[in-house]
Formats: structure tokens, C-alpha cells, sequence
């Protein structure tokens, strides 16, 4: 049944599919563990920091509340705020990882 | 326009997964980075084509927010890397912060807009999932980076009182309890107090959550603060009916898992234990009784014996990290390798204050890679080692825990620094470690104490003679 979907979320793309996200959730949790399984110990700040960054995804979230037209004043607050919460993690989620990152190469440049 | 917009979606979840793989070995782990970005820049631009065609407004303000975001993440970026647990931690509250205020705008839109099918259940089940992890990840995030960053008005010992957990536990249940109304009857007239609520109850726990955790659990503590953080956004993805937020989110969630285990597997904890109890949950003995008497020794003659040594294992520990004293540890390590001898660091796995923090704060010293040595392999080199130079570690080399099965920290994972012929250990006080535990390591025949801060006890110890 096509639900009266509001004109103003671009998500839209036909009825809502919960068990299609449930199953996508899933196999990406599992994508995920086995990607991570094998870090190195030298990497666990690193990936940390740049999980965080990933995690910001969210912003894809605030943009859509923030953008949405003819919404109460509260609400694209609420959204804005979001979105300058993820974009704050964004930069500094992706530059302190790699900052780290080069003190590692740099040592590596330097041993024999 | 859909189609472009999904398409793209889909290369930005690729590129996420790309990102963490390359992430998890050295020689790749720059072009994780690289992906990350490209994966971001994707999802951002995919998501405004489509609001900008979808009717979108409010552009002006997104970009201020936008502007703002960078300007307050740029110099987030450029902290002291002694700080980058702090840093990290408050991301995660950022990251909480975000999810919950999306999920609060959508359910009051939803509301607003009177009709139930804007509202299914499902969407009001991960909204409530989505809010619950969000808030308690914020207040649990902030008050973990305050006592990371040792704010005054904050006790750095763990805090505790009799039923705590049984409170915990009940204003958990309690928040589910009004999830639960919500997801049953989201449009019912209670609906915005309900969420109300649950947002105040899960702010609360998120403090009550954190408050019992003292300074030394903080590796564990923040990587499942990074799990919640992570699991908050694939919730807000399945409520927004976004893919690429469920992936994303479900990354970040079991890579978060992935280091949450590695740190329990390091303490010998179960995940439970470290939830719910024993966190510092020691029993109040009058005194830890002491099993002999420190020996001193002069950092002279330390210096001396090292000077002769073959090999010197150094062992840091999270004092090294409070006292900065890693580039004084840098200017030791010169002093001895100009003399000829072996110098190589043991690194526990839940050294420093977040996971694989002493390799990060070592690095920034330029202390080449190949000398950082893991747990298993500096074990099977530690008989051979001449001297065994303890740095403000403590139980992570406290044989306790190899031999005495009354010992809180039986079982856990140590670095056999009493293997070592002569052992030196730096310490600030002479009263037991952070966690009130006794270290029969430090009055062994062979060892000797320095007592004083880590950076001018090493600094002392670097001096050319």
C-alpha cells in the first residue's frame, strides 16, 4: 500500500522495506567484523578516529531533517545542529587520522 | 534523480567498507583515509543533488552549520596526541548528540504530521533505538572525556554505592518500558511526553553508566562508547529508510565490538563484568598489607646498569602517558642504542588510555616501528633481558596474576617483566597502583624502585653521565 508519503523526504524510493534494511544491517555488521578482524595493535587509535569519522555518516541524516521545506522552525533547528555535530567529526575524525598516520610512515622513512 | 542519488549511495558504501580494510594493516591503512574521505564527499554531494531536487531550502543555513562544523573540527584535529583519547571521546558525545537530535526531529514530525502511517512501528522501534543509544552515548561520552582529561570537579577514582546497579538496571528498563508504549501506540496523545522521557532517562544513565569507571577501564569504556555511537546512526538509517547509513553505521558499530573484545580479552574480563560490576569494585581492606619493604636504588647506578646491559626491555604503562614523558623516553633510548645495547619496547594491549594509544604517543617520539614489540613475542624475550625498565606501568606486569588465583586480576594477560635478571620500576607514590592492587613485582630481591614523576625520573636517566 503506498503510504501518503510526504513530497519533501528524498528517501522515498517506494514503501519503506524494514526486513531488506534488517538483512542489510546484518550482513554489513559482518562485512564489518571481518574487514577489522585482523588489525594490527599498531592501528587501534587510528582506526578508532577514523570509525569516529565514518560514523558522522549521520550527517546524510541531519542534512535531510535540516533541508526539509515547511517544517516548524524547532525541528530545522534540531537538524542544523546535527549537522554541524557530524561535520565537526567529519574534519576531525578524517585529519587526526591521518596525522597519526604519518608519524607511523615518517618512522618507518627513518629505520633501515 | 533517485536512481543518482542510490548509485551513489552505493559507491559510498563500497568505499566505507574499502576503508576499513585498508585500515587494519600499516601499509595500506593511509589509502583507508583516502577512501574514507572520497566515501564521505560522495555520500554528502549524493544527499544534497537530492534534497536540491526534492524542493530542499534552508541551503544558507546548512552551509553556516556546515562552516561552523569545520572551524570547530580543525582545531579538534591539532590536539597533543597525549589528548587524542579526550578527543576522541568527545566525538563520540558529537556523534551521539547528532543521532538523538535527528531521531527527536523525526518523531516529532511524524507526530506533528497526525497520520499513522507516518509512524509505522518499525520506524518508531528504530527511532526509540536510535534516541536511546544516541543520548546515553552523549552524556556517557562527556563525562568519559572529563575524566579523561582530569577535570577538577571530577573524582578520577570510580564512583560507587551500594545498589547501583540494581538503579542502573531499573532506569534502563524503565526507558525500554516507554520505548515499548511508544512503539505500541505512537500516535497516542502521551506520545511527545513518552519520548520526552525516554530522552531524559537515557541522558541519566548515560552519567550513572559512566560514573562507576575508573581511568584505568577507560580502553574498554571508549570502544564500546564507539559501538553505541556507531549502532546509533544504522538505527537512524533504518528509520530513515537509508541504506548507506545502515551500512556505515553497522561498520562503525562492530568495529567497535571488534576493539571492545580485543580490550577484555587483554584484562581477562568478560563483557558483563566490565558492564555491569567490579570496576574498581575492590574490597575496602585496611591497607593493602605489604609483602616486603621497597628497595631504592640511585638513578645513577640505573643508569649504569643499563649502560651495561645487552638488552634493556622498556615497559611503558598509562603513567608514562600522564607524565608525557614519551620524548624523555626517546632521549633514553638514544643514550643506551649509542652505547651498543638492545633496547625494545613491550607494549600491553591495554596500555595508555585508549586502545593502541602507546603506540601512537611512542610513534610521535619517533621510536622506529620494529622496536614496539607485542605481549606474546617480548615474553619469549624477556628471560634474555639484562634489565627490565618499568615506566608508570602496574598491573599489566603484575605476576599476580600469573600465579595467585585471590588476586583480582588473575588470568589477566601480563608482560613478564619479573623474567628480566634486573628489574627498575618507576613510580610515582608508594602507595599501590590505580587499582589499590598489591605488585609483589616490586619487592622482589631483583628489583629496585625510583620513585618520582615518570618525566623527570626518565629525563634524569637520559642525562650523559
Amino acid at each position: 500500500m503506498p503510504t501518503a508519503a510526504p513530497p519533501d523526504l528524498p528517501a522515498a524510493h517506494g514503501a519503506p522495506d524494514p526486513w531488506g534494511a534488517g538483512f542489510v544491517f546484518m550482513l554489513a555488521t559482518f562485512v564489518g567484523l571481518m574487514a577489522i578482524q585482523r588489525v594490527s595493535r599498531l592501528l587501534h587509535t587510528p582506526l578508532m578516529s577514523l570509525t569516529n569519522a565514518i560514523s558522522a555518516i549521520a550527517v546524510v541524516g541531519a542534512l535531510i531533517v535540516a533541508a526539509g521545506p515547511g517544517r516548524p522552525p524547532w525541528i530545522t533547528a534540531l537538524g542544523l545542529l546535527a549537522v554541524f555535530c557530524s561535520t565537526t567529526n567529519i574534519v576531525s575524525g578524517f585529519l587526526i587520522t591521518d596525522r597519526m598516520l604519518k608519524l607511523f610512515r615518517k618512522r618507518d622513512g627513518a629505520s633501515p | 534523480m533517485n536512481a543518482c542519488v542510490q548509485g551513489l549511495y552505493l559507491v559510498a558504501a563500497g568505499l566505507f567498507i574499502l576503508s576499513l580494510r585498508w585500515m587494519s594493516d600499516p601499509a595500506t591503512a593511509r589509502r583507508g583515509v583516502t577512501a574514507g574521505v572520497a566515501a564521505m564527499t560522495l555520500a554528502v554531494v549524493g544527499t544534497l543533488a537530492g534534497l536540491t531536487a526534492g524542493g530542499g531550502t534552508h541551503f544558507a543555513w546548512i552551509l553556516a552549520a556546515c562552516a561552523a562544523g569545520a572551524a570547530a573540527g580543525y582545531p579538534l584535529a591539532q590536539v597533543p596526541l597525549t589528548a587524542v583519547p579526550q578527543r576522541t571521546a568527545l566525538s563520540h558525545a558529537f556523534g551521539g548528540l547528532a543521532a538523538g537530535l535527528v531521531g527527536a526531529a523525526e518523531y516529532g514530525l511524524g507526530f506533528g504530521r497526525g497520520d499513522p502511517a507516518a509512524l509505522p512501528s518499525f520506524t518508531v522501534l528504530a527511532l526509540v533505538t536510535e534516541v536511546l543509544l544516541g543520548c546515553l552515548t552523549f552524556t556517557g561520552s562527556l563525562l568519559a572525556a572529563a575524566k579523561l582529561q582530569e577535570v577538577r570537579w571530577l573524582p578520577q577514582r570510580p564512583l560507587t554505592w551500594p545498589g547501583q546497579n540494581v538503579l542502573n538496571l531499573g532506569l534502563l528498563a524503565l526507558a525500554l518500558g516507554l520505548g515499548g508504549a511508544l512503539v505500541l501506540s505512537p500516535m497516542a496523545p502521551w506520545g511527545p511526553a513518552c519520548f520526552l522521557g525516554l530522552v531524559l532517562l537515557a541522558l541519566l544513565f548515560g552519567v550513572l553508566f559512566i560514573l562507576p569507571i575508573g581511568g584505568a577501564d577507560m580502553p574498554t569504556v571508549i570502544s564500546i562508547l564507539n559501538a553505541f555511537a556507531g549502532l546509533s546512526a544504522a538505527a537512524m538509517g533504518l528509520a530513515l529508510d537509508n541504506r548507506l547509513l545502515v551500512v556505515a553505521g553497522a561498520l562503525d558499530g562492530s568495529s567497535g565490538l571488534i576493539l571492545s573484545v580485543l580490550m577484555c580479552r587483554a584484562m581477562n574480563r568478560s563483557f558483563t563484568h566490565v558492564l555491569f560490576g567490579a570496576f574498581g569494585r575492590l574490597p575496602p581492606s585496611g591497607g593493602p598489607a605489604p609483602a616486603g619493604s621497597y628497595r631504592e636504588d640511585t638513578v645513577d647506578s640505573a643508569r649504569q646498569a643499563m649502560l651495561e646491559a645487552g638488552l634493556v626491555v622498556i615497559v611503558p604503562g598509562y603513567g608514562m602517558a600522564v607524565a608525557q614523558a614519551q620524548h624523555r623516553v626517546r632521549e633514553l633510548y638514544d643514550l643506551l642504542r649509542r652505547q651498543g645495547v638492545t633496547v625494545k619496547f613491550a607494549i600491553h594491549p591495554v596500555a595508555g588510555r585508549m586502545p593502541g594509544h602507546m603506540n601512537v604517543l611512542l610513534a610521535e617520539a619517533e621510536i622506529p616501528c620494529e622496536d614496539l614489540v607485542e605481549l606474546e613475542e617480548i615474553n619469549r624475550d624477556l628471560p634474555q633481558a639484562d634489565v627490565a625498565l618499568v615506566i608508570g606501568a602496574n598491573d599489566v606486569v603484575n605476576p599476580a596474576a600469573r600465579t595467585d588465583p585471590g588476586s583480582p586480576i588473575f588470568g589477566m594477560p601480563i608482560i613478564d617483566a619479573d623474567r628480566a635478571r634486573l628489574i627498575y620500576v618507576i613510580k610515582r607514590s608508594r602507595r599501590p597502583g590505580f587499582a589499590g592492587i598489591e605488585n609483589p613485582l616490586h619487592f622482589l630481591d631483583k628489583t629496585f624502585m625510583l620513585f618520582g614523576d615518570a618525566k623527570t625520573v626518565v629525563g634524569e636517566l637520559a642525562r650523559q653521565a
